[in-house]
């Protein structure tokens, strides 16, 4: 089974009905298996920060949401994971590419991503990095704990994760 | 009009619809006007009033309204694509068009300028775009509750303030009561 499905079936079978995405090159494979589910109301947003605000609405209209987002959006959405996600004590799990690690091709995502688990970690926010295949068996368990704590998660997933970047 | 007058004259229409308010003043007004469970007052995070409210349509059938302003739509003008994208009948941004920043002192926005977002919203592919002036947005807004059609009103208003004071219920407190109020 490839690892896409894999996580949206996870997310499929804790609810997750309401999925806001921006893309990153990594995460092509996961947004299209998104796109492909009926259960999953998919609805692209412009910038994260809006998407964050999508995913409060559904889930105050009974939905579970979730984000799939690049690291380099934690830039964007400190104010609103602070003012909406966190303060009104909303769950949120974001799958997130960790790009700028090991094998990254492109010098300027390094710049984000030595600033991400420490921007995450000040921000308290519950952060799990997936490095190999075999660390997405905790998403299960992820998502429950995300749905229980109300809380927003970060779920990391580096390029060693996706199996590198391909040809380049 | 200014925002608090227009607030005050649709309370009534608003008291039975799911409202979500935008950051600041707009908020603080609603609150102290006509404070409903049905009511969800944004504290902070400037912007999302107009996502907030769009996600929830598209989560459950009860009619949404999305109160917002120019300056909040001009700094989150991704959302009017998503909009118009994603059409929820059930949701409604009235965007009350001052022209200014208003809760931060009446700065200028680009909106009271060259800049309409009427046309900007017709030109992101929203189908249902009606602008009014301020003494009509009462008429206008039951007019689209019901058509029964997703819409996007631009209320044009004076810009000005009144003295009221700031909102100190706990935000999981107004979440909880709002969560409630929905499910209901
Ligand atoms: C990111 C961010 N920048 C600036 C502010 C300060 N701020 C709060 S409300 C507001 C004005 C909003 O203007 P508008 O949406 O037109 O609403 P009005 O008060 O005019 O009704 C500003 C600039 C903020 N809260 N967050
Ligand atoms: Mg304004």
């Amino acid at each position: 089974m490839s690892i896409s499905k894999k996580i949206v079936d996870d997310l499929v079978a804790n609810d997750v009905s309401f999925i806001t995405t921006v893309p990153c090159k990594q995460l092509a494979g996961v947004i299209e298996e998104v796109e492909e589910r009926e259960e999953i109301f998919h609805i692209p947003a412009n910038k994260e920060d809006e998407g964050m605000g999508l995913c409060a609405g559904a889930w105050m209209g009974g939905k579970r949401p979730a984000i799939i987002m690049q690291n380099t959006a934690i830039g964007v959405t400190i104010n609103t994971l602070a003012t909406l996600t966190q303060f009104y004590r909303m769950p949120l799990p974001m799958l997130i590419s960790y790009r700028g690690e090991l094998r990254e091709p492109v010098a300027c995502q390094v710049e984000m991503a030595v600033h991400t688990k420490a921007l995450l970690n000040q921000l308290n926010i519950p952060t799990y990095h997936f490095h190999k295949e075999a660390d997405a068996d905790e998403l299960d368990a992820i998502l429950k704990y995300t749905f229980m704590c109300n809380k927003p998660v970060a779920i990391l997933t580096d390029a060693s994760f996706w199996g590198g970047y391909g040809d380049q | 009009m200014i925002r608090s007058e227009i607030l005050r004259e649709i309370a009534p229409i608003l008291r039975d619809q799911l409202v979500v308010c935008n950051i600041g003043l707009p908020s603080q007004e609603l609150h102290m006007i006509d404070d409903q469970p049905t009511n969800f007052y944004m504290l902070g995070t400037m912007g999302l009033s107009s996502s907030i409210g769009l996600g929830l349509a598209l989560s459950q059938d009860k009619t949404v309204i999305s109160i917002d302003g120019d300056g909040s739509v001009l700094t989150n003008l991704g959302t009017l694509p998503t909009i118009a994208n994603n059409v929820a009948d059930n949701y409604i941004l009235l965007i009350i068009d001052n022209g200014s920043y208003g809760s931060t002192g009446d700065q200028p926005t680009y909106a009271g300028m060259k800049t309409s977002l009427t046309a900007v919203a017709k030109a992101c592919g929203c189908e249902n775009v009606v602008e009014c002036q301020d003494v009509d947005t009462g008429k206008v807004l039951q007019a689209a509750l019901d058509s029964k059609k997703m819409t996007i009103i631009v209320s044009k208003c004076d810009s000005g303030n009144i003295k009221l004071p700031v909102i100190t219920k706990d935000p999981v407190v107004i979440r909880d009561r709002f969560m409630t109020a929905v499910a209901s």
